[in-house]
């Protein structure tokens, strides 16, 4: 329990200033307040593309109104066109062309640079994770040669800060994209084919990334975290994963996992250490430690999980979930023994 | 042979023969009553108009729900409409304007103002062009009805695959989709190929090229672009429906098919539509500044060669779209360059307006204010555009708000304000009545006001990370305030559309009347008679300078030797506009519609049966025999020359 608490009093830290400050550039999945590299760039980027354009903006609906004001000074005029007039209009006109396509070509050059920096694969040993997309949640696979120690989870991914990460990138079903604006630009999931992105957070935090092709139904609610913790504490996180579900320790839990397996719980979900070994479903073997309930549609906590379980599709509706006719006794059993999954 | 038009004979106009020749053309051009009159029409006045009043029908629907949209993110987890309805909702409002609006309402506005810009009596058509209509309006109707039925699309009005292949999208929703596609853009090529050849080869003696009207080369170079664009999302729906009712497997990447290929085909066409939009808009533009500022655009040719590169350049950039598909670095920065580059024929169109505005005397009446209107916006969303053309960028804005507010920039900017002078501008052409220029004024406010008040928050909620398509989103995000504004905006647009609206109707029944020419304009629709007959000129125009009516002198030729007794126009050659021949212009006719009604059992049967496809192309077979069954009264031998012979040799004279 005193795991989760602590996640849970960081998650508040890091979300609170992002709720009081809603009208700035600021906010948890806002792509003008970067927290790596790569998004720093791109924010660097539009920041440039952003200062040019105000100015082209200006100078163009200024003049317009310029030449408004003049026009209306002017006496009416039928008389033959004045030549140098014309040819000085011409001039003015080539001026603002050939202007025109200097900033772009400044624009064009930037562009690449950019594009060059938030592509390359940085330095150091990455760290690869595999994101596969599914209507409506996202599952994350840290691979590893020893299928021991593979950890899956979902909807909440978490890397070491100041490091670069791999995210591999797959589709389960329908075209989806991968966005964690803080941190670098979006990228498809598309079936068959294969997408990566590198990424970074310079500092421990959390950020929320979001689905952004449209998928479906519940594309709103199809968004996960990345939390970036000191190396050692994504060791620590890494290895308690690794392990299968604890053991019930009590008859409650004992009965929980009952109601569990006994279920259609099993058809879809995985609960490493047990019988339940479906892949349709989020693996719930750690669920408790994670701090969202569907995607991000909920907090992790008691009263929620009660919601989504007997009325998943009030909560989410379309999602895939069937709802839960469960008797009172079994459904409280059920919850306790979830809960405990850290 | 040709040269009797250009040394123009000065032979005697009796007053009788004038009078006579208006009889004639009266009865050879009214239309017939009744129901199955009103069906029958193919003049394209009556097109037109039916175009534009249709196209404005489905803008009001498809306002309609962009409001609902706004209503529904007004606040954070609003539950005014379910994820369902909002997914139809969504896709039904970007299919409505896009191919029920858009396309539709410039196709309106060129069939109207075309043939009387270049000065015939008729598209070369006619028949074609009806049926064109039926299907436009029969496949926004199928549509609707779907929407109505409970099985309206919802995946969106870009239908990706696999999301809208067999597998996740069952039920006959998507089918709907794709196969009104296949309605309007028939509907589409036909008045594509109409305006077409109206350009090429009925324009008014003396129309060489280089006189043609900006209006007429917008829509010349639009229709070329409907001609190369529509064909490829033809092709992709029929893909798209096949894979869904006949089990294919184009797109169907379990078997093979490529998801990605949808993407490129959908946009091949999806990008240059954007254009198909736009530059209609921009020779509307060029007509009110002309008017307005009594002086020719500065740049004719770089005018024209910018709306040519626009059209290639178009079709270069479609790869934009798919920046977060993960393409190889070249390509994409290829398409990166291609989509900074339209930024510059859309720079030299600005630039030349501007000198135009600067140079000329301007009266600011409401037309030109909605063009002011236009240069602010679009200006703001062309930025937005060369922003999002950088693919770092790009993968931040892509298919977030910022995006929706870019496109709308351009789309409402440069090409909805542009239309709304359009109407106001030509309205007394059209009614023979003025628009009040006080509700004019004010519609202009509330408009630009609302829709800067919806669109430019956008911008920031995109950036803030907001993804489009989004039924909902959750309170900690902050994006609340931002999308209240956005609502409170829609909402004011929507006053304005109520207001341009009771103008409209007012207007019509108790405007001021309007002479020939109340803009003191100088293209050839205000040298005849506001709304125009039903022939269009009591003689054909000719036509001695770039802008017609204001170099036009009392004793300019006229055509003659056409005949008025039937339908009958002029054609002329491609380059110099000098007379060809004789052209026979088909009347009335019941079967457009007819044969119009057989396709649509045809297309719509096949949704839910393949193989009714085959008893729709047997129907079709009969309505056309139908519909080129000999007549008397246009088999007659276009040689047979009974006026004008006198006076020439020649098919046809000039005289003044």
């Amino acid at each position: 329990m005193s795991f989760a608490t602590t996640k849970s009093t960081k998650l508040a830290v890091v979300l609170t200033p992002a709720i009081l400050c809603q009208c700035g550039c600021r906010g948890i999945q806002s792509a003008l307040d970067p927290a790596g590299p790569q998004s720093r760039s791109i924010s660097g980027h539009w920041w440039l593309l952003f200062w040019v354009c105000t100015v082209v903006f200006v100078l163009v609906v200024g003049f317009m109104l310029y030449g408004l004001w003049r026009s209306k000074i002017q006496t009416p005029n039928d008389a033959p066109v004045d030549p140098a007039k014309e040819t000085r209009t011409t001039w003015y006109v080539s001026a603002c062309v050939v202007a025109t396509v200097v900033i772009l070509f400044v624009f064009l050059v930037a562009s690449l640079s950019t594009a060059k920096t938030i592509f390359s694969k940085p330095g150091g040993k990455p760290l690869e994770i595999e994101v596969t997309g599914h209507q409506w949640w996202w599952e994350v696979r840290y691979p590893d040669p020893d299928s021991s120690k593979i950890v899956v989870t979902a909807n909440e991914i978490h890397i070491p800060a100041g490091q670069p990460v791999h995210i591999l990138l797959k589709s389960a079903d329908v075209i989806h994209s991968f966005w964690v604006p803080k941190l670098q630009g979006k990228m498809d999931l598309i079936p068959m084919h294969s997408n990566s992105l590198w990424m970074q957070a310079d500092f421990p935090g959390v950020y929320r990334g979001q689905c952004a092709e449209f998928c479906g139904h519940q594309h709103a609610h199809m968004s996960f975290l990345v939390i970036a913790e000191p190396l050692a504490d994504f060791n620590q996180w890494r290895d308690q994963q690794i392990q299968s579900g604890p053991p019930p320790a009590d008859p409650v839990l004992r009965k929980g996992q009952h109601v569990f397996l006994s279920s259609s719980c099993v058809l879809c979900h995985t609960l490493r250490g047990t019988t339940a070994s479906a892949t349709l479903a989020p693996d719930l073997t750690h669920f408790a430690s994670r701090h969202t309930i569907a995607a991000g549609t909920l907090s992790n906590d008691r009263a929620s999980l009660e919601r989504w379980i007997v009325n998943s599709q009030g909560v989410k509706p379309g999602n895939k979930m069937p709802p839960n006719d469960l008797n009172p006794e079994d459904l409280q059993n059920l919850l306790s023994y979830l809960g405990s999954l850290k | 042979m040709q040269s009797a038009l250009l040394e123009p004979k000065r032979v005697q106009l009796p007053e009788a023969s004038a009078s006579e020749d208006l009889a004639e053309l009266e009865r050879a051009w009214s239309n017939p009553r009744g129901i199955i009159g009103w069906l029958s029409h193919v003049d394209h006045q009556s097109i037109g108009k039916r175009y534009i009043v249709t196209a404005f029908i489905f803008l009001l629907f498809g306002g309609v729900e962009a409001l609902l949209i706004r209503l529904q993110l007004a606040r954070p987890e609003n539950k005014f409409l379910g994820p369902d309805l909002y997914n139809q909702i969504f896709t039904m409002h970007g299919t409505t304007m896009m191919f029920l609006f858009a396309v539709p309402v410039m196709e309106g506005m060129g069939i109207y103002l075309v043939p009387l810009m270049i000065g015939t009596r008729n598209v070369p058509f006619p028949r074609l062009n009806s049926f064109g209509y039926y299907l436009f309006v029969i496949g926004g109707i199928f549509l609707y009805a779907g929407f109505l039925l409970n099985i309206g699309p919802d995946a969106g009005w870009f239908s990706y695959v696999p999301l809208a292949g067999p597998a996740f999208s069952p039920g006959k929703r998507v089918d709907f989709w794709a196969q009104m596609i296949t309605f309007t853009e028939f509907s589409g090529l036909i008045a594509a190929v109409e305006l077409i050849v109206t350009v090429f080869k009925m324009r008014a003696p003396g129309m060489s090229l280089d006189r043609i009207p900006l209006f007429v080369w917008g829509m010349l170079v639009q229709s070329f672009m409907v001609v190369f664009a529509m064909p490829a999302v033809m092709i992709a729906s029929t893909f798209l429906l096949m894979d869904r009712t006949l089990g294919t497997h184009f797109f169907n990447p379990a078997e093979g098919g490529d998801p990605l290929m949808w993407q490129h085909i959908f946009w091949f066409f999806g990008h240059p539509e954007v254009y198909i939009i736009f530059i209609p808009a921009l020779g509307i533009v060029s007509s009110i500044v002309t008017a307005f500022t009594r002086k020719s655009i500065f740049g004719y040719t770089a005018m024209v060669l910018s709306l040519v590169a626009t059209a290639f350049i178009g079709f270069g950039l479609w790869v934009h779209h798919m920046f977060a598909t993960g393409l190889p670095p070249l390509g994409a920065s290829f398409f990166t360059s291609a989509s900074m580059m339209i930024a510059i024929p859309s720079g030299v169109q600005i630039f030349c307006w501007l000198a135009t505005l600067r140079n000329g005397t301007v009266r600011i009446t409401v037309p030109l204010l909605f063009v002011f209107g236009f240069v602010f916006i679009f200006v703001l969303g062309g930025l937005t555009g060369v922003m999002v053309a950088s693919v770092p960028f790009d993968l931040q804005a892509h298919d977030t708000f910022f995006v929706v507010a870019h496109f709308h920039y351009v789309l409402i900017g440069g090409s909805v304000f542009p239309l709304l002078g359009a109407i106001h501008y030509w309205f007394p052409k059209m009614t023979g009545r003025m628009m009040s220029e006080t509700l004019g004024k004010i519609t202009f406010w509330v408009v630009f006001i609302g829709f800067n008040l919806t669109f430019f928050p956008m911008h920031l909620l995109g950036l803030k990370g907001m993804p489009r398509r989004v039924y909902t989103y959750q309170p900690n995000l902050g994006w609340g305030a931002l999308n209240l504004v956005a609502t409170v905006g829609a909402v004011i647009i929507a006053i304005g559309g109520a207001i341009f609206i009771a103008n409209v109707i007012i207007s019509y029944k108790s405007g001021e009347m309007a002479n020939g020419n109340p803009w003191g304009a100088s293209t050839l629709e205000w040298g005849t008679t506001s709304p125009p007959p039903h022939y269009n000129f009591l003689y054909l125009p000719t036509v001695n300078g770039r802008e017609a009516l204001w170099s036009r002198s009392d004793d300019d030729p006229v055509v003659t030797g056409v005949r008025t007794d039937r339908r009958e126009s002029l054609s002329t050659s491609i380059l110099d506009a000098r007379p060809d021949h004789r052209y026979p212009l088909a009347g009335p006719s019941i079967w457009p519609f007819i044969t119009a009604l057989a396709v649509t059992f045809g297309f719509i049967g096949s949704v839910f049966k393949g193989s009714l496809i085959f008893y729709g192309a047997g129907l079709s077979l009969v309505a056309l025999i139908g519909w080129f069954w000999p007549r008397p009264s246009h088999n007659e031998q276009p040689e047979r020359v009974e006026k004008g012979a006198t006076e020439s040799n020649d098919q046809v004279v000039a005289r003044s």
